[in-house]
């Protein structure tokens, strides 16, 4: 069931073009991670999907309610979390939630369980600005899932904080969309994106340039796993048993061994063990070679992710 | 309107932790409008009497006549005490160790030189330290003299009309005719405020403009910190942001006013007059207060580009509303000016309710109101910018 769609969003500042004819949509449960470099069109794109900004075209739907900065109703489908820390600082944890809760009709009992959720339930009533950088972002992504919306919009939520807070938010986040949560993700760790969502847009100058699961990506770029073998015994032998397995796309010499192109690394490297070990040959090392979204998008954009 | 009274609250909730907003909305305006009241309040006034000695080396009719007639008269209103010492030189005593406010110095001689149509003199001595109380004992000696000179001049064209009548009688019937010298307080219908009181209301409406920053900035701080975004985004809509901000600035400015006004009058003893008519004026300047400082923060671009504009507005109005002095009494066009300050209005109001009833604030607070719904007009349509979609 599809849970957001926008269709054909653009927003110009002036004679900058900021988004131009964006359109994808994100169903029930899914992770949709939105990547594009610095000043690509991302957080406009966002605030247009969040009501906060005024589209110059284009429709938004969330759970078949269109999205308007006037639409209430849409609103209420909607969790929105800012890249910037956007908290009360004077105002403790609790109260932060709390205020929030209330904008959106969500009772006290929500807040206590958002809490135990980022795991911030110990420090509740302490004050905002004495939190550290990754309590801040936990509470940041807290209040966006106060009202258990249909649709979470996360905007570089990890930004600058540590590893254990990285990690609880990931999972948060990984739980959710498990739960059934819509979920549009943006990053520039592009290890997160890789390991929550389920597809990702590449966007660049306001444009989609490309859409899809990272296995999609990668093929559509012409890339392919490979696995890299070091062996003791006959090569050409081991070449002749290998390159008869139907996952393996092309094979090469490489040192002393082998280079395997293959379909998915992961699901022949076992087939590709078993038949060196059983027609007499050693295997010294392996290496799997995974094109990575990275890759995807250096070579679609001609910029690394954090540029 | 849920929404707009829930944002007030937060924002409420938030002022209430910060320790500045006291400093400027409570002890800045109590404190300076004491240190006012100690530095000019030695000037005189609040019920101060002048105490006056006058040494008669005369003793002649006229002088008998300013000193039993003219001051003694003078005394009755309760305003200065008159005793006599018997020489000079013993006045002047009085007035160099303090213990007289002036010394009226009634020269041997003085009653034969005025019948005799010469020149004479009343010879006042003021403590340097008295300049209000030395003026008024100038006062009473010039209008004596006044007297005289006029009684001159009626004697001396009776005189020359041909009349019979002896001089001294003339002299005796003209005096007779002339108003009594009397130092009383004023009676007008607007009164002027005790100094007490004229620095306490100074203040507080002075500082009210600072005080109501918080809530109309606030929006410019949310902008910054993206709260505002989260707002935006939330099921709330865009005119309850505005209200809510507008709220929390009116809360602030009345709650600042009332712990100014119950403060100052339990402290420095400032009488601010019927609680409905300053509720009256305190809510009209509040809104005021407010319009103005939502105009500025309205077209700044930051909250600290809001907050120099501000503070450089509040301190014009407040120099040109007289609420550190009189400007009004400059005259001319800074008395035109003077209008445009809520200031002025607050404090002419109070003034007014301190010679009147209630209905006598109704000037100020209509000129507060009209002032308030121009400025808050202008804000809605400036702000629609920042929380525009």
């Amino acid at each position: 069931m599809t849970v957001l769609s926008c269709s054909g969003l653009r927003r110009r500042f002036g004679d900058v073009l900021a988004v131009d004819d964006v359109s994808f949509t994100i169903a029930e449960g899914e992770t949709y991670g939105l990547l594009g470099p610095n000043g690509a069109g991302k957080t406009t794109t966002i605030s247009m999907i969040t009501g906060v900004l005024e589209r110059d075209a284009g429709e938004v739907v969330v759970d078949g309610v269109p999205m308007s900065p006037d639409a209430v109703a849409a609103k209420r489908l909607v969790g929105y979390v800012p890249q910037e820390l956007a908290l009360y600082p004077d105002l403790t944890g609790r109260e932060n939630l709390r205020f929030f809760a209330s904008l959106y009709g969500a009772g006290r009992r929500r807040v206590d369980e958002v809490l135990e959720v980022v795991g911030l339930a110990d420090r509740a009533g302490d004050l905002a600005r004495e939190y550290s950088g990754g309590m801040k972002r936990r509470l940041n992504v807290a209040i966006g899932l106060l009202h258990e919306p249909r649709l979470l919009v996360l905007d570089e939520p990890t930004a600058g904080v540590d590893p254990q807070s990285r990690n609880q938010i990931m999972e948060n986040v990984r739980a959710l969309a498990a739960e059934g949560m819509a979920i549009l993700y943006t990053t520039h760790y592009m290890e997160e994106a890789e390991r929550l969502c389920d597809r990702v847009g590449v966007i660049d100058s306001g444009r989609l340039i490309a859409e899809g699961t990272r296995r999609e990506l990668v093929e559509r770029l012409g890339e392919r796993d490979r696995i890299s073998l070091q062996l003791d015994g006959d090569l050409s032998h081991a070449a002749t048993v290998l390159g008869a397995i139907p996952a393996v796309r092309g094979l090469a010499p490489h040192g002393h061994g082998l280079e395997l192109v293959v379909d998915d690394a992961r699901e022949c490297l076992p087939v590709v063990l078993s038949a060196i070990s059983t027609n007499g040959a050693v295997v010294r090392s392996v290496e799997v070679t995974e094109p990575n979204l990275e890759t995807v998008f250096l070579h679609l954009t001609g910029k690394a992710l954090r540029e | 309107m849920r929404h707009a009274l829930l944002i007030a609250a937060r924002d409420l909730r938030e002022r209430a932790r910060d320790r500045t907003a006291y400093l400027l909305a409570v002890v800045l305006p109590l404190g300076l409008a004491g240190i006012f009241t100690l530095i000019l309040g030695n000037l005189g006034g609040d019920g101060e009497i002048f105490r006056y000695v006058v040494a008669d080396a005369d003793r002649g009719q006229v002088a008998r006549t300013f000193t039993d007639d003219v001051l003694r008269g003078a005394a009755a209103s309760g305003v200065i005490e008159v005793r006599s010492v018997a020489s000079a030189r013993e006045a002047r005593g009085e007035v160099e160790k303090g213990a007289a406010t002036a010394a009226f110095l009634l020269p041997a001689g003085f009653t034969e030189d005025v019948l005799a149509g010469r020149a004479a003199r009343i010879e006042v001595v003021g403590d340097v330290d008295a300049p209000t109380g030395t003026q008024i004992a100038r006062s009473l000696a010039q209008t004596y003299t006044d007297r005289l000179a006029a009684v001159r001049l009626a004697v001396a064209a009776t005189v020359h009309s041909g009349v019979t009548t002896a001089p001294a009688e003339l002299a005796a019937e003209a005096a007779a005719g002339l108003p009594e010298v009397v130092v009383a307080e004023d009676t007008a219908a607007r009164k002027e405020l005790d100094m007490k009181t004229q620095y306490a209301a100074g203040m507080a409406v002075f500082f009210l403009f600072f005080a109501v920053q918080s809530g109309v900035t606030g929006l410019l701080d949310e902008r910054r910190t993206a709260t505002l975004a989260r707002l935006l985004a939330a099921p709330v809509r865009r005119s309850s942001i505005l209200a809510g901000k507008l709220i929390t600035s009116v809360v602030v400015g009345v709650l600042s006013m009332t712990v100014l006004i119950v403060a100052s009058s339990l402290l420095m003893n400032a009488h601010w007059g019927h609680p409905a008519g300053v509720a009256l004026l305190v809510l009209s300047g509040v809104l005021a207060a407010t319009g103005a400082m939502s105009v500025v923060a309205a077209i700044a671009k930051t909250a600290d580009q809001a907050g120099g504009w501000q503070a450089v507005v509040a301190i014009v109005l407040g120099a040109l509303g007289g609420a550190f002095f009189p400007v009004a009494q400059a005259g001319g066009l800074l008395e035109k000016l003077t209008l445009l300050a809520p200031h002025h209005w607050f404090l002419r109001g109070l003034a007014d309710l301190a010679g009147g009833d209630v209905t006598a604030v109704l000037p100020s607070v209509a000129a507060m109101t009209a002032f308030a719904v121009v400025t808050g007009a202008v804000a809605v349509v400036l702000f629609r910018k920042v929380v525009r979609p």
